[in-house]
């Protein structure tokens, strides 16, 4: 498990302190995790829908949302009514 | 008598027939949140003004009604309060995850259920503090301080709605809304010694919910009776537009049973040893009611069930990982490094299992071990109506014993986890105490059996008198 490069993928910056104290924590994790492979799943299908639910729709109908002064409401940062974010120039 | 210490019935009786009014039951609750919370710390936010407004507004309504039971059928939490878990979105009221990333977050709107709770004319006192956007049994891994068990301040209360099940054991509310994802509204009920209804998956609406595990997440409601859990989860269940994954299933048990009509299942798994020997003689003596009552007690068994907590914690950390994608800091909340280390953890975790070259030894195999745990239960249910069985392996452990070692507290979840793989209903009643701390039995049914469990679980609960016992504050 490369603490480093996951970190990099899930856009978390990890400490020092923190790489060490995860890269044990972690380890015992998934090492726990294994046992899953002892089972026999070579005919089951994966489940991630579990009362069957298929395709939810709903009219497509014009309805009130937010106005803009309560989209920009948590933001940390906006200028003239945009969310403003980090650019990274490369 | 305290009027905070009484039950959603009685606070509707009392409300209709003049005895007191919503002003009085709020101030109650605000004054025993003021007397109590410092040393228990149910609340991240206590809405002191909002609710005596929203209080006021009640009393308005009820005194100027022509009918004040029509009224009460219309609105039948007028005036009641209520506290909900920091991880719903409530208008206008800091909701927080529990979370210091979302220290300074205030929704614009309210999660459906909360909104449920208002329509019905709920007063929200409070946000409750629970584990880090719900990943814990203890809720230590709150961003805002730990929640103490009101029945001995130096043990947890539980997760992750740990503050939910601790202000309704404290009187501090008359009920609570949580979130069930492995365990968090059972765990904590059970510690707590308050009722604690798990739905069905797609019973009560997610929206607004700040999402943790999408194909687990179940909100549902704490209380001190089963009686008051039937009425919440009756107002709370119901498609949601808004909720892709909301149920319209509307049927429940086609035949109602009677104790001497059930076939209850105990697995021996959940009474293995693992299982502390105070939880195992308090759950099994609860069992005796059902037996001395004519119910047929199967011993069964659920090899699958060590395979949950592994399964849970390659599947969930995976959907959370994509979930807390959002927080960026853009649009709402603070920069990713201010994210708890357990949400750190289970990103990480989570980003693993789904990464290239490990997605199909992790989660494609854990969805596969997902579908025969539901298998497990789908075909043990063919044979008994209702499994029971501990809720946690152990009684509530001291704060600081687990929170170092993130396995080992991964690991109380055993008897809950399976339970949402499956996506089943299952409640945690109060079966008495094991050297003064509440110990919980959990009564689990089919999809849509809501209805059984609570008319089982009542049937038990009339028979004892474990609800009317309040901690020692």
């Amino acid at each position: 498990m490369n603490i480093k490069h996951l970190a990099k993928l899930a856009n978390l910056e990890l400490t020092e302190a923190e790489m060490v104290k995860f890269q044990d924590q972690l380890t015992a994790i998934m090492t726990y995790i294994d046992k899953l492979s002892k089972l026999d799943t070579s005919e089951v299908e994966p489940v991630s829908q579990v009362t069957g639910k298929v395709n939810t729709l709903r009219p497509d109908t014009v309805t009130p949302s937010l106005n803009q002064a309560e989209a920009l409401k948590n933001a940390q940062r906006q200028h003239n009514g945009f969310f403003v974010t980090k650019i990274e120039w490369k | 008598m305290e009027i905070n210490t009484i039950t959603i019935s009685e606070a509707r009786q009392g409300l209709i027939s003049g005895k007191f009014r919503a002003a009085d039951l709020v101030q109650a609750c605000l004054e025993q949140i003021k007397k109590h919370d410092r040393r228990i710390f149910s609340f991240i936010t206590v809405s002191d003004s909002e609710a005596r407004e929203a209080a006021q507004e009640a009393d308005k309504l009820i005194s100027s009604a022509d009918n004040r039971k029509r009224l009460f059928e219309e609105k039948p939490l007028l005036g009641i309060p209520i506290a909900v878990k920091d991880v719903l979105s409530t208008r206008d009221l800091r909701t927080t995850a529990s979370s210091k990333i979302l220290e300074n977050y205030t929704p614009v709107f309210d999660a459906t259920v909360v909104a449920r709770m208002r329509s019905a004319g709920a007063v929200v006192v409070g946000k409750t503090n629970s584990d880090t956007f719900a990943f814990g049994a203890s809720t230590e891994n709150s961003g805002y301080g730990v929640t103490h068990n009101p029945w001995d301040l130096d043990r947890v209360a539980g997760g992750s709605s740990g503050g939910s099940a601790a202000a309704v054991a404290a009187d501090e509310a008359i009920f609570s809304l949580g979130t069930d994802t492995g365990g968090s509204i059972r765990l904590p009920a059970s510690f707590c010694g308050v009722v604690g209804l798990k739905l069905t998956y797609g019973r009560a609406s997610r929206y607004g919910l700040l999402s943790m595990a999408s194909s687990f997440d179940t909100p549902g409601p704490l209380t001190k009776t089963v009686a008051d859990a039937r009425e919440i989860y009756t107002l709370l269940a119901g498609e949601d537009l808004k909720d892709a994954t909301s149920s319209s299933v509307k049927k429940t048990y086609t035949k109602k049973k009677s104790i001497n009509q059930l076939k209850i299942g105990l697995p021996t798994e959940y009474f293995d040893v693992g299982l502390d020997s105070g939880v195992r003689k308090t759950v099994l003596k609860a069992v005796d009611f059902f037996k001395d009552h004519g119910a047929t007690i199967k011993t069964i068994s659920l090899p699958k069930t060590e395979y949950g907590v592994a399964t849970y914690y390659v599947l969930v950390p995976s959907e959370i990982s994509s979930n807390l994608g959002r927080y960026d800091g853009t649009r709402f909340g603070k920069t990713r490094d201010f994210f708890e280390g357990e949400a750190k953890r289970r990103i990480i975790i989570g980003t693993f299992s789904l990464s290239s070259g490990y997605y199909d030894a992790y989660y494609k195999k854990a969805s596969q071990v997902r579908a025969l745990i539901m298998d497990e239960f789908e075909t043990a249910f063919r044979d008994v109506d209702l499994i029971m069985g501990p809720v946690c392996p152990t009684p509530p452990f001291r704060i600081g014993e687990r929170v170092n070692d993130p396995l080992a507290m991964y690991l109380s979840d055993v008897y809950t986890v399976t339970v949402n793989l499956a996506g089943l209903p299952s409640i945690s009643v109060p079966a008495g105490f094991s050297d003064g701390l509440p110990v919980g039995l959990q009564i689990i049914g089919p999809q849509w059996s809501e209805e059984l469990i609570l008319d089982t679980a009542e049937a038990y609960e009339a028979a004892t008198d474990w609800h009317k016992k309040k901690p020692n504050l």
